[in-house]
């Protein structure tokens, strides 16, 4: 009897050490410093499986990460040894030279990975990737096949589309979109500008080149579609847009393709509402054949100033994070790049926009800065207090006084 | 009391001083002075999920030379005051020199973001400080006339409004004024005007900022004046009441001289909180309509391009600039007053 127990005991002890054999990790410290949304929370909890008695794991998950990582990083030792960044925020790491070069590690241990998942940079990997998410239209269909309108596929046929809910009736705010002034509304600058098939600075260098025709353009069209917005549009942001949608009072919207759990998911407020909702890529504009939005990926990298030790642990646990099961598993959570996911309806509408060849948010140095410029001086033009000629004129010279500060211009 | 005496009766908290306050603006001048080096830059081919392409990228050693040479920066002098973020000298040349009257310079002075945040600044500071004043008097001359026993639940209850924190009220009056929130939805309701909203119009934001400072700084205002109105000597009113004077009168001829030092320090600290008017703005996410100099600051160091040390340093030592300009007439009739006293 003793000996039954005491197998069984054992058989308990060998049971739970798989998880971490499953890790493969002998011993160091993994530190994970990153944003906090759904999707990534997942990738997380698979990190920490790996801690046991040799490997520790912690992990921030915060939305102020963009302001703490590069101090973070800095210190030496670093203060977390993973980031988990998107293309807009590995920029400042990659610019300040905080992030360790990944090739042994992933020839080593990385045999899961896909080729597309290597975030390479002049031949040297940096990062990986492993979802993908933009924004893309969320349409109610009930309200559309109510006007007898088929679901509009540009901005311009949102802009009819619309016209056409408020005349007959069915809608008073037919549209929406994160407007907020700052980030979300330099963001949406971005994907109609990209959509237009504008650039933001002179190829090789940090001149911008906004102030022109395509800018104008983009301007106008934004401005159109803020017509049928409720007021107060530039106080809108991402998690209110939502709000917005799911109360009902909205039949359009380009919302994120991360927050999509959130809308039709199991978790969403009405139902109804959910059950009305067909999803679709992001429109076209001005007659262009691209999607009107940036194409973003999620995924890691690991901090320089750490030792070779961390370094390797960290990267491992992070491959049994992210490794197959994981999107198989969780395959409403995000649109994976994970290899052997299998796509479902959620994630078609993210998948669709990167294969109509919509464009990825740049990641030259200085975009950062004409983010925040956008952000802050397209405000004027929006409530209609300014001409699109002098708001762009007003992003260049709020961006130039920004790069000369920042060593980018002279 | 001797020199010596007073000397090291003051050096410990003089020490605290230069080592808390005159170190660190110090040290922010300094900053002011100063931008980033030189950014190398080298195009790079970039590939990732969304196939290749050329995309510049900062040459990190290269850069990380240039930084050794020289730790604190590229001197740039008072450029950075002048540029276009702060006093924006030659876009003021050019507006001066070439505009179609009053009305046109103030539209393309508020184009301009230091301007625009002083104007914000200004109007907040001017408005909520005397309104503020009046209403937290008027508070405590009505709670000193109450009876006894209900005087303390008042007083919590008028209290509220300054032991929330900043941040906290003006979340909750945001979305009470939110077209979907209480007051939004009423307002509308009232004026029969869907498009209404507090957060679209820039005057109306404005004002919503400035009845929220008024209601959050009242109680402070309330509290000082209630103290103040214990130590109002009886007899005096008495006199006055024998003399036949109203409550009113008594009011205005009595009890005002005698809180005037008091109202005089109230005065000051809230221009000095007033003119550093920050929280209600991210509260708010009034950003679009109203910004003002510490909502400049934090900007610049939470971009997404990285922490804009030199602008931020600029800013802070214009703020500073700008609360010395403000406290200097209080500070000298303060001066004088003593002055005159100890005659």
């Amino acid at each position: 009897m003793r000996k039954f127990v005491g197998g069984c005991v054992s058989a308990l002890l060998l049971g739970t050490a798989p998880v971490s054999a499953a890790c493969d990790v002998e011993a160091g410290s993994v530190r994970i410093l990153s944003n906090d949304f759904a999707a990534l929370g997942t990738v997380i909890d698979g990190a920490r499986e790996c801690d046991d008695g040799g490997v520790t794991v912690t992990a921030n998950l915060t939305t102020e990460h963009k302001s703490l990582q590069v101090p973070a990083l800095t210190v030496d030792p670093a203060r977390y040894t993973v980031a988990m960044v998107a293309n807009n925020s590995l920029v400042p790491l990659l610019n300040e030279g905080l992030v360790r070069p990944l090739d042994d590690l992933v020839a080593r241990y990385g045999h899961q990975l896909e080729d597309r998942q290597l975030v390479r940079i002049g031949g040297e990997i940096v990062a990986i990737a492993f979802m993908v998410n933009a924004q893309h239209l969320y349409l109610r269909q009930d309200l559309l096949d109510d006007a007898g309108i088929a679901a509009p596929t540009s901005y311009e046929g949102i802009l009819a589309a619309a016209r056409t809910l408020r005349s007959e009736g069915i809608s008073a705010t037919p549209l929406a979109a994160a407007h907020a002034a700052g980030w979300d509304l330099a963001a949406e600058f971005v994907n109609m500008h990209l959509g237009m098939g504008g650039d933001f600075f002179e190829q090789g260098g940090a001149a911008p080149t906004l102030a022109n025709e395509t800018g104008r353009k983009t301007l106008e069209m934004m401005r159109s579609l803020t017509e049928f917005m409720a007021p107060g549009y530039l106080t809108v942001g991402a998690d209110e847009l939502k709000n917005q949608y799911v109360s009902g009072n909205v039949a359009m919207m380009n919302e994120w393709g991360s927050m999509v759990e959130g809308i039709v998911g199991e978790t969403t407020p009405d139902p109804r509402i959910a059950e009305a909702t067909t999803l679709a890529a992001a429109p076209t504009v001005g007659g262009g054949d691209i999607p009107a939005a940036a194409l973003w990926w999620d995924g890691f990298v690991i901090a320089d100033n750490i030792s070779d030790e961390d370094a390797r642990a960290s990267f491992q646990v992070m491959m049994h994070a992210i490794r197959p099961e994981v999107a198989q598993r969780n395959p409403q959570a995000a649109a994976w790049l994970i290899s052997g996911f299998e796509a479902p309806e959620t994630a078609r509408a993210v998948l669709g926009t990167a294969e109509a060849g919509a464009r990825p948010y740049p990641m030259t140095p200085y975009m950062g800065l004409m983010h925040d410029a956008l952000g802050a001086e397209l405000v004027d033009f929006m409530q209609g207090s300014e001409s699109a000629e002098q708001a762009l004129a007003d992003v260049e010279a709020a961006y130039s006084a920004a790069a000369r500060a920042a060593g980018y211009l002279d | 009391m001797r020199h010596r005496d007073f000397f090291w009766f003051m050096a410990p908290s003089a020490l605290a001083m230069i080592l808390f306050i005159v170190v660190p603006i110090g040290s922010i001048l300094v900053q002011s002075l100063f931008v980033e080096h030189e950014r190398v830059l080298i195009t790079v081919e970039n590939c990732g999920p969304f196939g290749c392409i050329e995309e510049t990228r900062v040459d990190t050693e290269a850069t990380a030379d240039l930084r050794a040479k020289e730790p604190l920066g590229r001197f740039n002098g008072v450029g950075t005051y002048l540029d276009r973020a702060h006093l924006a000298v030659d876009e003021l040349g050019a507006i001066l020199s070439d505009n179609d009257g009053p009305g046109d310079i103030a539209r393309r002075l508020m184009n301009l973001p230091f301007y625009k945040a002083l104007a914000f600044t200004l109007a907040y500071t001017f408005l909520v400080t005397p309104l503020c004043m009046a209403l937290g008097f008027g508070v405590a001359l009505a709670i000193d006339a109450l009876p006894r026993a209900s005087k303390g639940p008042v007083i919590f209850l008028t209290l509220l409004p300054y032991i929330a924190t900043p941040l906290l009220g003006a979340l909750v009056v945001f979305w009470m004024i939110n077209t979907d929130g209480i007051i939004g939805a009423t307002l509308q309701a009232m004026f029969d005007d869907p498009a209404l909203s507090l957060q679209a119009s820039p005057v109306l934001t404005w004002a919503m900022l400035i009845v929220w400072g008024i209601w959050h700084m009242a109680p402070f205002a309330f509290v000082v004046f209630y103290a103040g109105l214990q130590t109002v000597p009886s007899d005096t009113l008495e006199s006055a009441m024998i003399d036949g004077a109203n409550r009113w009168e008594r009011v205005l001829y009595v009890t005002v001289p005698h809180l005037k030092p008091l109202a005089v320090f109230v005065g000051l600290i809230l221009l000095m909180d007033n003119f550093r008017v920050f929280e209600p703005i991210i509260g708010f996410s009034a950003e679009a309509n109203a910004t003002s100099l510490s909502w400049s600051i934090y900007n610049d160091l939470n971009g997404q391009g990285g922490q804009l040390f030199g602008s931020a340093a600029a800013t802070s030592v214009l703020t500073t600039i700008g609360v010395m300009i403000l406290l200097t007439p209080v500070l000298i009739r303060t001066w004088r007053a003593s002055g005159r006293r100890s005659v």
